[in-house]
């Protein structure tokens, strides 16, 4: 496996200000000491309730934000800060897509211009796929363009589309639209930041399907930012839980939920409902059980008197979790 | 025999739309009673949210034309004046919309936003501010005093979500209707306030109309499930009977685009296509077959009774499509068999 | 709350510096002095070098800045050079300043009051006729310049209908506040009135917006779903949240009178500020001039300050703890 992006010790401080001066009195951790490896053709999911970071981290990975601290290596080159990212068209490689189609989408511009927009910025690539990322990159329009009606059948939308705006598209639609604009320079990783909470189920699942698919046509990586634990179940292979700006537990898949560890963790995955109505009752109970748990517990697993939660420690090859040191 | 709270009889709602009527919502029947949570499931554009407002009255008046019978504790509500509807409006129905944030007036204190919900069925009285204190109590917030005395963007979505139930509770309504009312939150959230749903609907003995696009909140604290389709309802059954025996095109297919329902490594099911508009909404065929691409087209062309048929006991399922429907994967297994 | 006030008082010094050279250097800008024009054109040329630089007018400008700073803070504003000859700057300010600072009062609050009544009209109106005679009227005055009007308004109540006196304040020296106090009121009334009817419009077009706008909004229909009748939602949640944007507007408008007054005052005869600029321009009276550009500039900021603090006392949601 070949590493392609690696995370170390990155925070993301807000700074509080209060005071006659307005003064830094304190800061807000939105992001605190977080690290994590993406490897090539794997798919991550980035799982936490609102507020948890989880987006941060994200915006931090495209570039939207620059860290307060911390290290972002890409391919081994540090693109840590926005400005070392513009300095090597870092954002040819990694793409965002975001939950609101509507509004990343310039409503005043067909949709061929949006897509047509990253080529011009960066170039066509030679052909689809990651295989083409290191190539030569041709600025010629009629390149652009046919390369922006080869994007298109690849999210399956008819050629007409190119002419036409975002708002005669229907929320799905919209989605694939915006994820055609993110695939047009072949990205090397996507980070898609709760890319279906907004549809309906029946389109959510055309969504997925469609990611699932060109990420495994082209070997992209994906970091799929979600809440909603039965999407991250069905899309990726790795899991990293977040609480409060930290990470409380990273793992595979199986990891996280046939083995969870961390009380936040179980917590999550207790809150999911089943569909099995017979077991309603049960999972009531343990829902409750493990509510009292966290309670109980809480200095196992955070800080004292606080809620920032311990480092991560392995538990296996491939498995951590942050619980107290003592902790056997 | 459990007792009849709501009786929704040949409900239609007809938008006026540049000048002519659309059917929004075709001759819908639901019975809920008192004590029952009934969920009402379907995708956006499906009416079901035009089913709440009927029975709150809450259309424009000038641009909907609400036809049927809807009668609560045997009165009929239909054709009622707004003065009348303000009666009951809040007092033996309470409702909880979906985003708490902007479902609250931004400019005034929470405890007087719920006093509000009291005073204008009960008069001022003194005992009000001590009754929007045990209401922020009985839905879980421990702090009432203080919350009482906060603005709505000081709260978290899920108080918030707990504010709006308080404000819905307030008169002890008989029927609590929650358009989806765990949308916006978190899992955790999301799972508390379910609880706290059915535990007030336990406790108060209110009947429930849960409407929702989630079938997990549907499986988690439904009694009964409608099914809606285009503004129709096209399969109703009790919770278990829907999810472990659906009979409908449409139930199944929605079933099988929830990922919860794959196994690891197999294919969403994306149902083909998008719901129709209203203009083009012909009520008297069953409009989800157009979505079925390996359907013969005599069957999705073909006319279906406007009443659901009882298929086993309480399980209902409109038009007989459904009787021969199979998934190409499940046709290729009974090929082979 | 009013550590914010004070803070942000404190970054009003700043701009106040900013302001005053700008305006310094703009009144430099302005061609010819007081002494050119005003003089006998057969003056001895040294009488009048004699003259310029008995004022300090030969110095370099940022030595005249100083001088001129160094003054404001003793409360001297120089001493007028043609418009009241002789007189200090803050003596004819102080003379003009009350008619207008009265007619502003009434002006702004006939405006409030003209452009509330007609937004809550067009709103509970919505696409009937009176709504769209109002919007009709509404885009006329903003579309059609101010002075038309105002001689429009001259005509009818002055000379066609002689309700109204044609000019003065009806401020004398020597009367006591409360007889010139409303002795002034019959002169103020129709420049405030004619101010007010066409500076209505963008106020209104907005008001009007934001209550249709407010109409559709969730806690509208949640209000509805407890009960409440349409009236009393009108009445406790829309009008609140409708107004909000405009109140903070307030600040702004009392010191945009002072920009309105210069039409309306001197097409009404009115000498207040508004006429004294016209006549300081006219007479390149570099010390009215500063002065009054300088006064307009801190109401400016006053007015800034005021409106923050009006939105943060109506808005829960920017409240500074």
């Amino acid at each position: 496996m070949t590493e392609l992006v690696k995370i170390t010790n990155l925070k993301n401080y807000y700074p509080v200000k209060g005071g006659f001066f307005n003064k830094k009195t304190d800061d807000i951790k939105a992001v605190d000491d977080v690290s994590l490896t993406i490897e090539a053709g794997q798919t991550y999911g980035l799982v936490g309730e609102s507020g948890s970071g989880k987006t941060t981290i994200g915006k931090m990975l495209v570039g939207l934000e620059n860290p307060t601290s911390g290290q972002i290596l890409f391919d081994n080159q540090d693109v840590t800060t926005i400005k070392q990212k513009k300095a090597i068209h870092y954002n040819k490689d990694v793409q965002m897509v975001f939950q609101d189609s509507q509004s990343s989408l310039n409503p005043r511009k067909t949709i061929g211009t949006i897509i047509a927009e990253p080529l011009q910025n960066f170039g066509v690539p030679a052909a689809i796929g990651s295989e083409g990322h290191n190539q030569e990159r041709s600025f010629d329009q009629e390149k652009i363009e046919q390369r922006v009606l080869e994007l298109l059948e690849v999210v399956g939308l008819p050629a007409k589309t190119v002419e036409q705006y975002p708002f005669q598209f229907s929320g799905g639609q919209r989605q694939r639209i915006v994820v055609a604009r993110a695939l047009a320079t072949n990205p090397r990783l996507i980070v898609a930041d709760e890319p279906v909470s907004a549809l309906d189920l029946s389109v959510q699942a055309q969504v997925l399907n469609f990611m699932k698919k060109i990420q495994r046509d082209y070997g992209i990586s994906f970091l799929f930012i979600s809440h909603d634990l039965g999407v991250v179940k069905y899309m990726t292979d790795n899991i990293a839980i977040m609480h409060h700006g930290r990470f409380v537990e990273m793992g595979t898949n199986q990891d996280i939920f046939d083995h969870p560890q961390h009380i936040y963790t179980k917590r999550l995955l207790s809150a999911i409902p089943s569909q099995k109505v017979e077991d309603r009752q049960s999972k009531r109970e343990e829902r409750l059980a493990v509510a009292a748990e966290f309670d109980r517990d809480h200095d196992l697993y955070y800080e004292p008197d606080s809620l920032r939660a311990y480092d991560l420690s392995p538990i296996s090859e491939t498995h951590f979790v942050s619980i107290r040191k003592d902790h056997n | 025999m459990a007792e009849e709270l709501l009786e929704a009889r040949d409900v239609s709602v007809d938008f006026r739309i540049k000048g002519t009527y659309q059917t929004a919502l075709a001759g819908v029947n639901l019975t809920i009673d008192r004590g029952q949570v009934l969920a009402l499931v379907g995708e956006s554009g499906s009416g079901k949210s035009t089913f709440a407002m009927s029975i709150m009255g809450l259309h424009n008046p000038e641009l909907t034309k609400v036809t049927g019978s809807i009668q609560l504790n045997g009165e009929e509500l239909i054709g009622l004046t707004e003065e009348q509807y303000d009666q009951y409006r809040g007092n033996s129905v309470g409702m909880i919309f979906q985003d708490p944030l902007s479902s609250l007036n931004p400019l005034m204190r929470i405890g007087e936003q719920i006093a509000e919900a009291i005073t204008v069925h009960n008069g001022k009285a003194q005992s009000v501010s001590e009754h929007v204190l045990n209401l922020l109590t009985e839905v879980g917030i421990p702090d009432s005093d203080r919350v009482a005395k906060q603005y709505p963007h000081e709260l978290s979505g899920g108080m918030r979500q707990r504010v709006m139930i308080a404000m819905a509770l307030a008169n002890e309504p008989d029927l609590i209707i929650a358009d989806e009312p765990t949308t916006a939150l978190d899992a955790v959230i999301q799972s508390q306030i379910l609880d706290l749903i059915k535990k007030i609907q336990q406790k108060k003995g209110a009947g429930v109309l849960l409407i929702t696009h989630n079938l997990d909140v549907v499986a988690e604290i439904a009694d009964e499930v409608a099914v809606m389709y285009a503004g129709q309802i096209v399969e109703k059954a009790p919770v278990e009977r829907l999810f472990n025996n659906p009979k409908h095109p449409y139930t199944r297919s929605l079933l099988r685009a929830d990922p919860e329902n794959v196994q690891a490594g197999g294919e969403l099911y994306a149902i083909p296509g998008t719901v129709p508009s209203l203009s083009e909404m012909d009520h008297h065929k069953d409009l989800f077959l157009q979505r079925v691409p390996w359907l013969d087209q005599k069957l999705v062309d073909a006319d279906v009774a406007d009443t659901l048929t009882e298929i086993e006991p309480d399980h209902y399922v409109r038009g007989t499509a459904w009787q021969d429907f199979a998934f190409p994967d499940e046709q290729e297994i009974e090929g082979q068999s | 709350m009013a550590k914010t006030i004070l803070r942000r008082i404190l970054i009003m010094l700043p701009q106040l510096i900013l302001v005053s050279l700008l305006i310094f250097m703009l009144a430099q800008l302005m061609p010819g002095d007081p002494f050119y024009g005003n003089l006998n054109p057969n003056s001895d040329p040294a009488t009048i070098e004699r003259m310029r630089h008995a004022a300090g007018l030969d110095l370099p400008w940022y030595e005249q800045y100083i001088r001129w700073v160094e003054h404001i803070f003793q409360g001297d504003f120089g001493t007028s050079y043609t418009v009241n000859r002789g007189w200090s700057v803050t003596r004819v300010i102080g003379s003009r300043i009350w008619p207008t600072l009265s007619m502003g009062v009434i002006a702004v609050i006939l405006t409030y009051l003209l452009a509330i009544s007609q937004a809550l009209l067009a709103a509970r109106h919505e696409n009937k006729w009176i709504d769209r005679a109002l919007v009709v009227w509404n885009t006329l005055t903003s579309a059609v310049p101010s002075f038309v009007f105002y001689f429009v308004m001259m005509v009818l109540f002055v000379y066609l209908l002689p309700l109204f006196p044609s000019s003065g304040t009806g401020i004398e020296d020597g009367q006591s506040f409360i007889v010139n106090f409303f002795n002034n009121l019959r002169y103020a009334f129709l420049p405030a009135l004619t101010i007010a009817l066409f500076s209505t419009n963008s106020i209104f077009q907005y008001l009007r917006s934001n209550l249709l706008d407010q109409q559709a909004q969730d806690y509208v229909r949640t209000a509805r779903a407890k009960g409440v009748s349409m009236k009393l939602v009108f009445r406790k949640h829309i009008l609140r949240n409708a107004f909000l944007p405009i109140a903070s507007g307030i600040g702004y408008s009392i010191t945009g009178v002072l920009g309105g007054a210069i039409f309306a005052e001197t097409i009404f005869g009115y000498p207040g500020i508004g006429a004294l600029f016209v006549q300081a321009l006219t007479g390149r009276d570099y010390t009215i001039i500063t002065a009054l550009m300088l006064l307009q500039g801190t109401l400016s900021l006053l007015g800034g300050l005021l409106s923050d603090i009006i939105s943060a006392w109506v808005d829960p949601r920017i409240r500074v703890k």
